[in-house]
């Protein structure tokens, strides 16, 4: 089943601790600059937006990675980076429209939110729910999906 | 069905995976004519300096994987094509019939008429074989000479660096990357290599190659003191692999081969993608654009299409992302901007870091970026869904690197 992170803003205080969370999960830090989920500050509207992969069907990185290093959790539909495979050309990170995927210079590999294999820890580390984790049908990725379709390379006609 | 993909590069394995998807019953045959299973020319570069192994390049790395689908992969080389006939001549000799075909047959490295490049120790980078060459040759300590500071020349700089090798870099042009960078970034790009110890010769050609007495070979120049090297790599440019369509009644463009929205050529039936093809330009226009995302994306298009279905496409965006000895480098479409459009741009050569974004009315159209990781594909998002930036295109040419603040701002997920 297709899951995703769902993410309030108007519920978010930037407190941060989604990416202290992360980028301890991820690379045994607490380093909001490895995080992979990014909370923006607003500071002319008061507003804090965190934001991240939406594991998007298009997967523009999968399809662009020249050497197979990025592949499908067939339990959520993460799009998950392999850095035994994953050779640093950087191509997904120009490909990914939605700009989640970064390269981290200090290993030469791709890094991307894989939703911790299931059991994503900034939903754990929110205090006031700004994130959630649920099955995609349920949550607003279909408005996300809009927004990728504008960027979609094919257009198709019919069914 | 039988779909014939001549090219074993992405273009055509996208392509093939994709009509096996499409037509489950198919008979799909994809010929390459090198000796290894199909790899990414995009590794090799990585294979050089040592990060991976030859199978590390594989396009595929799963055992079986094109057996599994089905996919008969066949190493000889399409020597001609019988659009009438819905044949191809093979190579080897033998005719294989088609009713669909995909030309898919990338691109090669160009020689420039200097006199010279043929001999021994002279090499481009393209394929597997010529990264063994270059190996050999590339030890610690050599001199080596590389000429042409293009995309290509500058990725391979990289891996001859890292191999330690004492590096002269020759280039026609007055920066660095030309088609990809501006005066501005090129030449801090330049200035970067040269910190890293790298002799980098702009406005400079190669007059001729000859063997020293020393047993190496000496690179002769239009100005300057001739240089020394044991290996001379050319990378000066590339262009469609299209010989065996001359004389054929498939119709060319800019040297590659002409693909109307549905990547179909001039033929009915007959297809083209990636490196070879002259497709929609997404900025406007038609051209060769000979990088990886587009070869993925026609490749995924074209057999769509190939297998009965109508996608159309919407016409690849250039870009191309570059690590020059740790200086990380972006270009998207139309950076060179049009008439009337605004320009934002800001310099930090002591940091090495520069972003250009190019406007036309309130959309971004094209963007340059040096010494920028994080978040960079939004550029790519902002171009490609023409978004209408309002107020933020104010904010961007007040502070050009907060493009993923715009994004983020006008985007679905700040609602």
């Amino acid at each position: 089943m297709q899951k995703s992170l769902v993410i309030y803003p108007d519920k978010c205080t930037g407190c941060l601790q989604c990416e202290l969370a992360c980028s301890y999960q991820a690379e045994g830090v607490f380093n909001p600059a490895k995080s992979r989920i990014k909370v923006f500050n607003f500071h002319d509207q008061g507003r804090f937006v965190p934001y991240t992969c939406t594991q998007c069907d298009e997967a523009w990185c999968l399809h662009a990675c020249p050497v197979d290093a990025i592949t499908v959790d067939m339990t959520n539909g993460a799009k998950v980076v392999s850095d035994d495979v994953c050779v640093g050309c950087k191509v997904c990170t120009i490909a990914c429209p939605f700009g989640t995927v970064n390269y981290n210079q200090a290993t030469g590999k791709v890094i991307k939110c894989d939703l911790c294999g299931g059991d994503p820890e900034c939903v754990k580390a929110c205090p006031t729910d700004a994130i959630a984790y649920m099955d995609a049908d349920l949550t607003g990725l279909e408005k996300m999906r809009a927004w990728a379709a504008k960027t979609d390379a094919a257009l198709q006609a019919g069914a | 069905m039988k779909y014939v993909i001549a090219g074993a590069g992405p273009a055509g394995v996208i392509a093939a995976e994709t009509l096996r998807k499409a037509d489950p019953k198919g008979t799909i045959v994809l010929i390459g004519d090198e000796p290894e299973a199909p790899y990414s020319r995009m590794a090799i570069p990585y294979v050089l300096s040592g990060g991976i192994g030859e199978d590390g390049t594989r396009l595929r790395k799963t055992p079986g994987h094109f057996k599994n689908l089905s996919i008969h992969v066949l190493r000889d080389r399409v020597a001609k094509v019988l659009p009438k006939k819905r044949q191809v001549i093979l190579a080897g000799g033998a005719k294989t019939p088609f009713d669909r075909l995909l030309i898919a047959t990338g691109s090669r490295p160009v020689k420039p008429p200097v006199p010279g490049l043929n001999l021994t120790g002279v090499h481009h980078c393209w394929t597997l074989a010529d990264a063994r060459n270059i190996a050999e040759l590339a030890q610690p300590g050599a001199d080596v000479v590389l000429m042409g500071a293009g995309f290509i020349g500058c990725i391979i700089l990289e891996s001859l660096l890292a191999r330690g090798v004492n590096l002269t870099v020759i280039e026609m042009e007055d920066r660095m990357v030309p088609r990809m960078m501006n005066e501005t970034a090129g030449n801090m790009l330049k200035s970067w290599c040269q910190k890293k110890g790298v002799a980098v010769k702009t406005k400079t050609r190669v007059t001729g190659v000859k063997k020293s007495n020393a047993g190496g070979l000496t690179v002769h120049l239009n100005k300057g003191r001739p240089v020394n090297a044991a290996l001379i790599v050319v990378a000066t440019g590339v262009k469609s692999n299209t010989g065996f369509l001359k004389g054929g009644s498939v119709r060319m463009q800019d040297g590659g081969v002409a693909v109307d929205d549905h990547l179909q050529s001039s033929i009915d039936g007959i297809y083209a993608a990636g490196d070879v093809a002259c497709g929609p330009d997404f900025s406007g226009g038609w051209a060769v654009h000979a990088i990886q995302p587009t070869a993925a994306e026609h490749g995924r298009i074209a057999a769509i299409n190939m297998a009965g279905g109508d996608a159309r496409y919407q016409g690849s965006l250039i870009m191309n992302v570059l690590d020059t000895a740790g200086l990380i480098s972006a270009s998207f479409g139309n950076w060179p901007g049009v008439n009337g459009g605004d320009i934002a741009e800001t310099v930090d050569k002591g940091h090495f870091r520069y972003t250009r974004l190019a406007f036309e009315d309130d959309r971004l159209i094209g963007a340059l970026t040096l010494g920028l990781t994080e978040h960079v594909g939004v550029i790519r998002g902002l171009i490609q869904s023409r978004i209408s930036l309002g107020p933020w295109k104010k904010k961007l040419i007040a502070n050009p690197s907060s493009v993923m603040e715009a994004y983020v701002a006008l985007s679905p997920a700040a609602a």
